[in-house]
């Protein structure tokens, strides 16, 4: 890049060749901290699939979580669980998310109550995850008497919603005002203009930001230690029992049990999760990429 | 953000006939109503905690904060050995993930040809992806016995540090070290992520100009980028701090669980966020009141990291004028 020629101050005080070796050097440990971020993803999916491949068998996802010493066990009930408090959680921030991302993107966009919802709703997203567990812990178990599936989508939920709020406004945001505008033109209401063309034009972007926003709390284990507990039941009792699902029963069968055969389940549960984010993160990645390409 | 609202507050047709429809007023205050809530959650927040809590700040004052002391046959409780345990954790993330998360964004913005850069990026984004209950699985049961065999004996008989207190004790595999080495793993992709956008943002002539000049890569990162950036980076490092300390499940795996304050980082402790998860189901009466205690401080802890970092996110959002 440059010649040794001593033009440059700098360059004399410090050698070329030392410049250059250092410059080596940061490039080679930078290339090597990321190799290792990528090692230690490999080693964790590898574990997963190795100890979790083991299994995965007929009974283990057609029968229920079953106590110790009772063949056959599975994880049905858990993985219907997880689907049920999952999908109540997003019934339930979508609606409320979307229209938040509304009101920040067509209402309030510059006012003061915009950036204070704004500024909330990213001090929400930070906020750790058991804080919220414990939170809903106080506002449904404690009223109620009782640990249900039901508190658990609440606190997942709560999780989703600044989320599903901040995607929605800024893919809002993007879409062009000339369109809002000539719809305006001729003459639409204002809940029409945005759920009929702003929503459409940003279509894909909200799919994502909901998909991400759904990967994003499957696996949450912290809110449903609180809420939602586990049991060897199916999920029928959503509103008022306890209610199994896969995180909570991986992290029983994992931590509080000493017997090899729940280790080797909760793995099984381990693999499932995981690979469900996984995939669905992907799904978003790539989809989304191509639409902007 | 600086464009101009798109609907007007109030039309100039307002009150008078054919002004805003019905539906339209009722759906303007659906959307208003439902951005409030992110404003009216997190003050519940700190409504139900602080009252349920009450009672242990009743008992013990400002003590709770000091005791280290947890014995529920006595009734006594103090939150000590969790905030230490929070901050040495938190602070070996820190220590590990920030130089990390730079070189790693440093890599992939400046460095990797654009194949490698999206396949390393899409890798550091899985990374954040994959659910924290896993990451405690993956402790248990392959890095503590790992820590365990190789790396706490290379630390402390090959290396020699063992002359430290740190870095002498049982080498059980648990401990401070191990999870605050995982939270490092844990919190580096998010703090990579906002970096990157960081080091996007700089303008390509101001790095051009440098290159220009004759500055090697590392030169243009040191004296350009990160001077350009720092503020941003900074911000990345708040937002990455606050995953850190709130973190607990692949914590409440690995750390141990017990109540003490110990120099060594070998030693098992706890956090606050795996205080609480791990004692919450047997709590009764005055313990329970503790632990929402505790998990007021963390509550405070988080909420005072996010408004420092999420200001500082947005000064800077101003100056640059968008883009990150």
């Amino acid at each position: 890049m440059t010649s040794s020629s001593p033009s440059p101050l700098k360059c004399r005080r410090r050698g070329l060749f030392r410049r250059k070796l250092t410059n080596w050097f940061v490039i080679a440990i930078s290339a090597a901290g990321t190799l290792i971020a990528a090692v230690f993803l490999l080693w964790i999916l590898w574990t997963i699939l190795r100890n979790g491949m083991h299994s995965l068998s007929l009974s283990f996802l057609t029968q229920p979580t079953k106590p110790y010493g009772i063949p056959d066990g599975g994880m049905l009930n858990a993985i219907l669980g997880t689907a049920v408090i999952t999908l109540a959680a997003t019934i339930m921030a979508v609606p409320a998310g979307l229209l938040g991302g509304i009101c920040l993107s067509e209402f309030s966009r510059d006012s003061r109550f915009g950036n204070a919802i704004r500024f909330s709703a990213n001090v929400m997203m930070g906020m750790p995850s058991i804080i919220v567990g414990l939170f809903v812990y106080t506002l449904l178990v404690m009223t109620t008497g009782n640990f249900s599936g039901f508190a658990g989508s609440v606190a997942l939920a709560i999780i989703m919603f600044p989320v599903i709020l901040r995607t929605t406004e800024d893919m809002l945001c993007m879409v062009p005002n000339a369109l809002r505008e000539s719809a305006l033109a001729i003459g639409a209401p204002r809940w029409r203009i945005t759920l009929a063309v702003v929503f459409r034009s940003a279509r894909s972007g909200l799919i994502t930001g909901v998909l991400l926003a759904v990967a994003r709390v499957a696996g949450e284990t912290a809110p449903l230690l609180f809420t939602a507990l586990t049991s060897d039941a199916w999920p029928t009792g959503f509103f008022t029992q306890p209610t199994a699902n896969l995180t909570v029963t991986m992290t029983e069968y994992a931590t509080n049990s000493p017997f090899e055969t729940m280790h080797v389940r909760a793995w099984g549960a381990a693999l499932i999760i995981t690979f469900a984010v996984l995939a669905l993160n992907i799904i978003c990645r790539t989809a989304f990429r191509e639409k902007k390409a | 953000m600086n464009k101009p609202a798109v609907f007007p507050q109030s039309g100039p047709a307002k009150g008078g006939p054919g002004g805003t429809p019905l539906s339209d007023k009722i759906f303007r205050w659906l959307a208003i109503g439902a951005a409030a809530l992110a404003g009216l959650l997190t003050i519940a927040f700190f409504l139900q905690l602080a009252w349920h809590s009450y009672p242990a700040f009743r008992e013990f004052g400002p003590g709770f904060l000091c005791s280290t002391q947890w014995d529920t046959a006595e009734q006594k409780f103090g939150a000590a050995f969790a905030i230490y345990g929070t901050l040495v954790t938190t602070a070996i993330a820190l220590l590990i993930a920030v130089p990390a998360a730079f070189l790693t964004a440093l890599f992939l913005v400046e460095i990797a040809p654009p194949l490698l850069s999206r396949v390393f990026g899409c890798a550091l984004d899985l990374l954040a992806a994959i659910p924290s209950v896993i990451y405690g699985m993956w402790g248990l049961f392959v890095f503590v016995p790992f820590m365990q065999t190789h790396v706490q004996p290379f630390l402390s008989d090959t290396l020699g540090l063992s002359v430290i207190p740190l870095f002498d004790g049982p080498m059980t595999g648990f401990g401070f070290l191990t999870a605050g080495l995982v939270l490092a793993l844990m919190s580096l992709p998010f703090m990579s992520a906002i970096m990157r956008d960081v080091f996007r943002m700089v303008p390509a002539v101001v790095k051009e100009s440098a290159y220009g000049t004759g500055a090697t890569t590392w030169e243009v990162a040191r004296d350009v980028t990160m001077r350009y950036g720092m503020q941003g980076l900074l911000g990345a490092v708040f937002l990455g701090l606050g995953r850190a300390v709130g973190e607990t499940m692949a914590v409440l795996f690995i750390i141990g669980n017990s109540e003490v304050i110990s120099l060594s980082l070998y030693d098992s402790g706890a956090t606050i966020a795996s205080v609480l998860a791990n004692k919450f189901a047997e709590a009764e009466g005055l313990a329970k009141s503790s632990l929402f205690a505790l998990g007021l401080i963390l509550l405070c802890i988080t909420f005072a990291i996010q408004i420092f970092g999420q200001l500082w996110l947005r000064k800077i959002r101003k100056n640059s004028g968008g883009g990150l």
